[in-house]
């Protein structure tokens, strides 16, 4: 090569701003690190929050009583005394809902899931597939007006359990059929070829082999399901509307956790119970994700 | 050894990983100027963490430290700005690397862009095709130039990743167990490039494959769990060893 | 017949539910919707004018397609800053350390927090801060709807993003530094040009969630039935206008709602469709 353009090249590259492109890279670093401690920072104002607003309240009645109405909230308001009542309604409502969205959700889940994986290759399945992520992505205030014209139009002529569990178990369903394909793809292929080789017949090939082996991740994709659909709200409103006591009758309105949360939010006697019962639903929520992913942990490691 | 005509001294150099893993203990050598220096050794001997302390790519790994120094041409690499240091000392891999979202003419200057160094299109064209043809490449790819280079064959994107080590003018290429992912073909290509690259330039070879040493080095290096044990005229260190670990290598006992 | 092939149909049988509920979500969205389409029509789409009175009924979705899309976008712009940041906090500059373990964990748990209780934070500690420093009166709007909005789809943004961006191989990232890139010169020129079609897909489903986002939304932006004039403007979406009037709806103002449903509905499903296209097509 011709020296002279070697040297000008040279000198050319000797001019770029060693100093300058340093600067702004760590300038940038800096920027980040800034924006993702912001980030985490609201986590713990969140939870610090409700940790301090709420945990006063707490107590045995908390759990044993109903939500109290709002004429006794204002006299203990007024005297200074702490609300009396508890969100027993709401925690038992929460506990029946996800309970019977639970048994719609997960064998339907789980058998689809199978499907899925067992046919991965079929254009029928790769549709499904796809309808499937797009229903995960529908609005759950869509699901509730869904829902409520379904059921608490056409069948239980009213705001009701079914209603509500069958909403949340519209918004499981598509998040327990993936967890489930994705787990039965972690199964060693032959693990199934020598169940089959043995003669095995199909249904006990996949609760023999597919199941038990899956297991974990399972149980971890139906955790993580139940922890998303514990504080929806918005579809719950639509669909069993709330109630000031404990029911059990699948044909009647319930409350729930997140319903109280609204329902005090929207009186202004009650605020001081808002905080317990976020924080209650929080704990709960949180609870469940550290058990899925202890899970989860625990099977990585075996 | 000539060490009239020498580049690049390695002082006392001793690296180490979590503080007291160290790869590379107390090693000092001069590298002679318009040869190939080949480093041999049986895996994980600390060769390619030396390598890699010439452009001061270790630094990339976590808990590492480094004492000694390594001059070119006399100035501590280490009190060097890594950018300036990484123009002079340019490097290429043990896989062909070439950028996959690049197409073949941009991966020849990416230093270039990569610096922010704006060049004009007749000068962008003559570095691509001078440097193309300096690798032997510019007669397979000069109709394709606009093409990504992940479409070459792997012999074909490792001459490209020399060719971008090239277009920057460096001193001293870096080259890291350059063929072992490559059929001997390609690997013959390579080796031959690298004997007519060393009249312009400083080769650092890592290899261990020891014919290939024997083939195009000038001078070979011998480590062995961190330390340097042999550095030699390559053809005195093949048929005469020093050091019976040297001598266990060559004949094949380990490694 | 044997017990294989009933095995077969029975798991063929269940998936034929998710065809079942899905097409019936969509009929039952459009048949809902009628009554207000016979009255309205197309212009249901373009009128910013909502008024439920009795006798002076008038429903048209303009005005809450309007704050969907400000809030939603907004959102967006404030969130891509913050899981870029993260990702690359996570993925890259703190990959396999304990701090990228502590900012996952967090992030985590944000994607856990209910709704209501984003709203109830917006409202007890974000809004009166907004008043406080002077940006609104009320702190009620698009701006601290979409500033909650914003942190909730942080999770979304970031969980794809972060194995995209983990993904990128290191000997590219290497290539360029052996060529004197500096860190964020390699983020720039190599790590964003392989990794941009993931990104922009999870920044695409992030924005898919945002739209429908409820309650918080609904605690914050104002629940006023106009369009929004500016970032500080009250307003309301298209969720939080079915959540505040459902209760009390009938006839045709329950159908105008329900038509509501289906336009959220076919936008979710649309932006979702691209996001994981890209994915499916690129990544």
């Amino acid at each position: 090569m011709d020296s002279s353009i070697l040297q000008k090249r040279k000198a050319m590259i000797a001019t770029t701003h060693f100093g300058v492109r340093s600067f702004k890279s760590r300038l940038f670093f800096s920027i980040v690190l800034l924006f993702a401690l912001i980030t985490i920072s609201i986590v713990f104002l969140i939870i610090g929050t409700l940790v301090v607003k709420g945990y006063h309240q707490i107590n045995w009645s908390f759990f044993t009583q109903v939500a109290p109405d709002t004429f006794d909230a204002m006299m203990a308001n007024a005297s200074g005394k702490i609300i009396p009542g508890g969100i027993l309604n709401g925690i038992t409502g929460t506990l029946l809902l996800v309970g019977l969205a639970s048994v719609i959700a997960i064998p339907f889940g789980i058998v689809i899931g199978i499907y899925l994986y067992e046919n991965a290759t079929k254009r029928y399945a790769g549709v499904i597939r796809d309808i499937s992520d797009v229903l995960q992505g529908v609005p759950s205030i869509v699901v509730g007006l869904i829902v409520y014209l379904w059921v608490v139009v056409d069948i239980t002529k009213g705001y009701s359990v079914l209603a509500g569990s069958v909403a949340l178990a519209i918004m499981m369903l598509p998040l327990i059929i993936r967890s489930t394909e994705e787990s039965m793809k972690m199964v060693p292929t032959t693990l199934k070829e020598a169940a089959i080789a043995l003669g095995t017949p199909y249904y006990k090939v996949i609760l023999r082999v597919l199941i038990p082996s899956s297991f974990s991740g399972l149980i971890t994709g139906v955790l993580l399901a139940v922890s998303r659909v514990l504080g929806e709200t918005a579809p719950l409103l639509l669909t069993t509307l709330g109630n000031s006591s404990v029911n059990w009758n699948l044909a009647k309105p319930v409350s729930a956790v997140p319903l109280l949360i609204w329902q005090f939010y929207n009186d202004p006697n009650m605020v001081n119970l808002i905080w317990s019962s976020s924080l209650f639903l929080m704990g709960f929520v949180l609870l469940l994700n550290i058990l899925s992913k202890w899970i989860a942990a625990k099977k990585s490691i075996q | 050894m000539a060490p009239a005509a020498s580049i690049l001294s390695i002082e006392d150099l001793s690296i180490a990983y979590d503080r007291d893993k160290y790869a590379v203990k107390n090693v000092t050598a001069t590298v002679r100027k318009n040869a190939i220096t080949a480093i041999m050794g049986p895996s994980g001997c600390g060769k390619t963490t030396l390598l890699r302390a010439i452009n001061r790519m270790h630094e990339l790994y976590p808990n590492i430290s480094t004492e000694g120094k390594i001059k070119l041409y006399g100035d501590n690499i280490y009190e060097m700005p890594t950018i300036e240091l990484r123009r002079k000392i340019g490097m290429v891999f043990q896989r062909p690397n070439p950028f996959p979202t690049m197409s073949i003419y941009e991966n020849v200057i990416a230093g270039y862009k990569l610096n922010g160094i704006h060049l004009k299109r007749s000068e962008r064209d003559e570095i691509v095709e001078t440097t193309l043809r300096d690798v032997t490449l510019w007669d397979e790819v000069k109709n394709a130039l606009h093409k990504k280079g992940t479409f070459l064959s792997g012999g074909q994107q490792q001459r490209l990743c020399v060719a971008r080590a090239l277009a920057f003018k460096p001193e001293i290429i870096l080259l890291d167990e350059p063929t072992s992912a490559l059929d001997p073909v390609s690997t013959a290509k390579i080796e031959d490039l690298l004997v007519e690259l060393k009249q312009h330039y400083t080769i650092i070879l890592v290899t261990h494959n020891m014919s290939q040493a024997a083939r195009i080095s000038d001078n070979s290096m011998f480590m062995y769990l961190g330390e340097l044990i042999e550095y030699e005229d390559t053809k005195t260190m093949f048929t005469n060893p020093k050091d019976p670990r040297t001598e266990g290598y060559l004949t094949g006992k380990f490694g | 017949m044997n017990s294989d092939k009933i095995t077969k149909y029975i798991l063929f049988g269940a998936s034929l539910l998710i065809l079942v509920v899905a097409g019936g979500m969509l009929y039952s969205l459009v048949e809902g919707s009628l009554p207000s389409f016979r009255v309205f029509g197309w212009k249901f789409l373009v009128s910013p004018e909502w008024n439920p009175t009795q006798g002076d009924q008038h429903f048209g979705a303009l005005a809450f397609i309007a704050g969907t899309l400000f809030t939603s976008i907004f959102a967006l712009l404030v969130a891509i800053p913050l899981a870029f940041s993260t990702s690359l906090i996570v993925a890259e500059y703190f990959r396999k350390t304990w701090f990228a373990n502590v900012v996952s964990t967090c992030v985590d748990l944000l994607a856990g927090i209910p709704s209501v209780i984003f709203g109830l934070w917006g409202f007890y500690a974000l809004r009166p801060f907004i008043v406080s420093i002077g940006l609104s009166h009320q702190g009620f709007g698009i701006f601290t709807a979409g500033l909650v909005l914003a942190i909730m789809i942080v999770p979304y943004a970031t969980s794809l993003s972060n194995s995209i961006i983990m993904m990128v191989p290191n000997e590219l990232k290497e290539a360029a530094y052996s060529l004197g890139a500096t860190r964020l010169e390699v983020i720039w020129n190599v790590i964003l040009p392989n990794a941009r079609s993931g990104i922009t897909a999870s920044y695409i489903l992030a924005f898919g969630r945002a739209l429908g986002e409820t309650m918080a939304v609904t605690m914050l932006i104002g629940n006023a039935n106009i369009l929004p004039k500016g970032l500080f403007s009250t307003g309301n979406t298209m969720a939080s206008v079915i959540a505040n009037e459902f209760g009390e709806a009938s006839g045709v103002h329950l159908s105008s709602l329900i038509e509501i449903g289906l336009l959220l509905f076919v936008i979710t499903a649309i932006i979702n469709a691209t996001g994981k296209y890209i994915i499916k097509k690129f990544a």
